[in-house]
Order: C-alpha cells, then sequence, then structure tokens
C-alpha cells in the first residue's frame, strides 16, 4: 500500500527532535497534523459510525417487528444473525470486495451488518418485554393489535433498545478502524500508515487510537445520558 | 493504492479462492494452527487472571463498578488500536499480539464471571453456610456449579472474540491466517478471499463446538437452576 496525499509520515528534513527520535507522543506534531490528518480521520469515522448505525437501526427494527408478528422466525434470525457476529472483520471486507470493489460502499455494507446483528437480539427482546399479563388486560380493554403494539409494547422495549444502541455505536467505532485496511477513511488510516514503517511513528499510534477510544467513550456516555432523560424509571444505565 | 494491484472485482474470484483453498490445504491449515495457537494463549491469560478475580469479586459482592467497567473500557478499545499499541512496546511480534488479544479477552471474562457469581441466589449460599460449608466450599460447589451457564458464555465470547481478532495480529507480525489476508501482492485477491472464508469457517466453528461443548457439559442447565430458585423462595 502506498499513500499519495497527504504525507502522513513527516518529512525528515522539518521534523521536531522528538519526531525524529520517535518519543512516545510528540504534541507538535499532533499540532502541525491535526488539520490535514488526525482531524480529517476523525470526521470520517464519525460519518462511517453515523451511517452504518442509522442503516442498521432501521434494519434490525423491521426485522425485530418482523419476528414479533411471525414468532417462527424469530430463532433461525437470532441464530443466523449470532453466525454474522463471528465473522472477522478483516474478512467480511475483504469477501465483500469480489462484489462491490474497495469503495465504501463495502466498508458500510459490513458495519451495517454487524450493527444489525448488534442492535436485533436487544430489539427483539425489548419487543418481548411487555408482561403477558398487561399484553392481554390491553387486548380484554379493546385495544387494537396495532395499538398494543404503538403504547404498550414498543415504549416498554425502550430501555433494550438504547442498550442495544449503546453497544452497536460502541463496536461500529471499534470496526470502522478496521475498515481503514481497505480504503483510506477513518481512523485506523493513521494507525495502518504508521504500522507499515519498520520503526512505528508513536505518536500518531497514540493520537489516533487515542481519539478512537474517546470518541467511543463519549458516545457511549452521551447514550447513557440520553437514556436517563428518556426512560427515567430504568436506574441500570450503566450495565448494558 | 491496493485498487492497482487487481482491477477485475468479479464473483468469479470465488471460483479462484475455492480453487486456492483446495491447492494449499497444508499451508492454510498450518496458518489455522498458528492463529489457533495465539488466540488459545491469549485465551489462557485472561481466564487465569480475570476468571478468579471475577469469581472472587463476585463471592463478595464486592467491585461491580470494576467489572462493568472494564467491561465498558473494554469494548470501547479497539482492536487495531490495542494491537497497535502493544507493538510500540513490546515490538513485532507473538508475545505483543498474545498481550493485546489477553487485554480484549479480559472484559467479557471478568465481567460474566462477576455477575454469574453475584447474581448466584443468597438465600441458596446463606443455606450452604448454615450446613457448615466452608468458604471454599462455598465456592467451588455452590457458587461455580450454578454460575457455570454464565460463565461459560463468558468464556464463549472471549474465544470467539479472539479467534475472530487475531487476522488483525498479522499487521503486526501475528502469523495465522492474517498474514495471506493482508499480503494481497503475494497471495491475489483469491488468496485473500481463500484466507477470509477459512477465518469465517474458523470463528464459526469455534462458536458452534462451544456452544454445543455448554450444552453437553450442563444437562439441563439453567432450566434446572431456576426450578431448583423458584422451590428455594416458594418455602421461605
Amino acid at each position: 500500500m502506498s499513500h499519495a496525499s497527504p504525507p502522513v509520515i513527516p518529512h525528515f528534513g522539518t521534523a521536531s527532535d522528538c519526531v525524529l527520535a520517535n518519543r512516545p507522543f510528540c504534541s507538535d506534531w499532533v499540532r502541525a497534523h491535526w488539520q490535514d490528518t488526525l482531524g480529517p480521520a476523525l470526521v470520517q469515522h464519525v460519518e462511517l459510525t453515523a451511517i452504518a448505525v442509522a442503516i442498521g437501526f432501521i434494519l434490525a427494527g423491521g426485522l425485530a417487528l418482523f419476528a414479533h408478528r411471525i414468532r417462527r422466525a424469530e430463532q433461525p434470525i437470532g441464530v443466523v444473525a449470532t453466525l454474522v457476529y463471528t465473522i472477522p472483520s478483516l474478512a467480511l471486507f475483504q469477501i465483500l470486495v469480489p462484489f462491490t470493489g474497495i469503495t465504501t460502499t463495502t466498508v458500510e455494507i459490513a458495519l451495517v451488518g454487524y450493527s444489525l446483528v448488534v442492535l436485533y437480539p436487544n430489539m427483539a427482546a425489548g419487543l418481548n418485554h411487555a408482561p403477558a399479563d398487561v399484553v392481554e388486560a390491553a387486548r380484554g380493554m379493546g385495544l387494537t393489535e396495532r395499538q398494543i403494539l404503538l403504547r404498550i409494547e414498543l415504549p416498554l422495549a425502550v430501555p433494550a433498545v438504547l442498550s442495544g444502541l449503546r453497544l452497536a455505536v460502541v463496536s461500529t467505532i471499534s470496526i470502522a478502524t478496521i475498515a481503514a485496511f481497505l480504503m483510506p477513511r477513518g481512523l485506523g488510516y493513521p494507525i495502518f500508515v504508521a504500522l507499515r514503517d519498520p520503526a512505528p511513528f508513536k505518536t500518531e499510534i497514540y493520537a489516533a487510537g487515542g481519539l478512537a477510544v474517546a470518541l467511543a467513550l463519549v458516545c457511549d456516555t452521551a447514550l447513557v445520558v440520553a437514556s436517563r432523560a428518556l426512560v427515567p424509571w430504568t436506574r441500570k444505565g450503566l450495565a448494558a | 493504492m491496493i485498487a492497482v494491484l487487481f482491477d477485475q472485482f468479479q464473483p468469479g474470484t470465488f471460483i479462484d479462492a475455492l480453487r486456492f483453498i483446495g491447492d494449499n490445504p497444508g499451508f492454510l491449515g498450518q496458518k489455522a494452527l498458528e492463529q489457533i495457537e495465539l488466540a488459545g494463549a491469549a485465551l489462557l491469560i485472561a481466564l487465569v487472571v480475570a476468571g478468579p478475580l471475577g469469581v472472587i469479586l463476585g463471592h463478595f459482592h464486592r467491585g461491580a463498578g470494576l467489572a462493568i467497567g472494564t467491561s465498558i473500557v473494554g469494548r470501547a478499545l479497539p482492536s487495531l488500536v490495542l494491537i497497535a499499541v502493544f507493538l510500540t512496546v513490546l515490538g513485532i511480534g507473538f508475545v505483543n499480539n498474545m498481550v493485546a488479544l489477553a487485554v480484549l479477552a479480559t472484559g467479557p471474562v471478568l465481567t460474566n464471571a462477576y455477575s454469574a457469581v453475584d447474581g448466584v441466589d443468597r438465600g441458596v449460599v446463606e443455606a450452604a453456610r448454615g450446613m457448615g460449608l466452608s468458604r471454599w466450599q462455598i465456592i467451588t460447589r455452590v457458587e461455580l456449579p450454578l454460575a457455570a451457564p454464565l460463565l461459560f458464555a463468558g468464556i464463549r465470547i472471549a474465544a470467539v472474540t479472539v479467534v475472530a481478532t487475531a487476522p488483525i495480529a498479522a499487521v503486526a507480525g501475528g502469523g495465522g491466517l492474517g498474514d495471506v489476508i493482508v499480503n494481497q501482492a503475494s497471495y491475489r485477491l483469491s488468496g485473500v478471499v481463500g484466507a477470509s472464508l477459512c477465518v469465517m469457517a474458523l470463528s464459526a466453528g469455534v462458536w458452534i463446538a462451544l456452544s454445543s461443548l455448554e450444552k453437553v457439559s450442563a444437562p439441563g442447565g439453567v432450566g434446572s437452576v431456576r426450578v431448583r430458585r423458584n422451590h428455594h423462595k416458594e418455602l421461605k
């Protein structure tokens, strides 16, 4: 792999002593390359994740509603979802290449797949969360199946859906770093570039890696706060 | 980019990939063994370190924050970042990858061991204490058997995580099937896809093997535990 732009491995002519000596962390390099390397990579990473989780959320929701309606489909879908989740990401990206080439589409298909299989079990479990006698009582009060779904089952599913969303966002952020093996996008790319060097440039690995971890933790915390606001009656927010 | 190395993207690549697998069974088998070795070593470290810690914390019902925090931070650590960071500390090769994968496996093992033992019915533990069982006997004869299903689930998740992540270790000299996947220049897309298919089969195989092992080792498993618990509550 080679890269045309930008010069991620610093020019040795202008590099600081710190960069030349490959000391553990050179803040001057981070400042100098925020604009051309780290900033764009962070933005791309957020984009990759947001698109994957949004599409995965819609698909998983549809699938969960389908399985909720046709109970016999529930178990087979669950088994397939589990098996998809065991596919190593590096392998899945490569297996999709013969179909869609080295494109953002390939990366997004894989990322959507992973977020889908993380979201689905939580959504399915959430929809089944409503106690049977509550549903029975609602039916007895004359609510239609549609009303039961909208007014009882969906609201009761919210906590499970939110904890699934947390898992999906965090795992997608993690898997998206590996997408950079396929194409130069996201926070994984600076890391792969640094690893290609016989003496990997530490600052680049720590800065990009730190940003990826920070992004995951910030998103996780934001979703915990959001779920406390949305469903204040469940307090165990932290223990997914 | 890599795109220069191959310009035809066709599903026909899969036929070539299968041919690659058929032509190199010994080579791929050896690479798969390397990967299992790496994953096994990492899993073993995680089990030895995190397993007993989780069980002890669960027994004393202490350190929920540590157990849950480990799983949250563990999930947030991308495997690539871990492997790259340990590479800068421990250098290229087996040890660096083993440690990085062991860290990945620690989360599920610790969290599940903790919540499995922590969740054992306190009435049952109380009864065992009343019957004169020592602390050690309570852990080994009461808590561990009751916690087994959830404990095994944690081990299974950790095992699959480690096996599925091991290919990424190839970027840091980890060996295994990942060596083929990351070396398109030598093996071409057919080899890369072939090795990817092998990796897929390997991790699905580990999942299925461990799942069926769980069913065999715990006949009646969770179900019988639930019956016993309900019975106990009725007695109260």
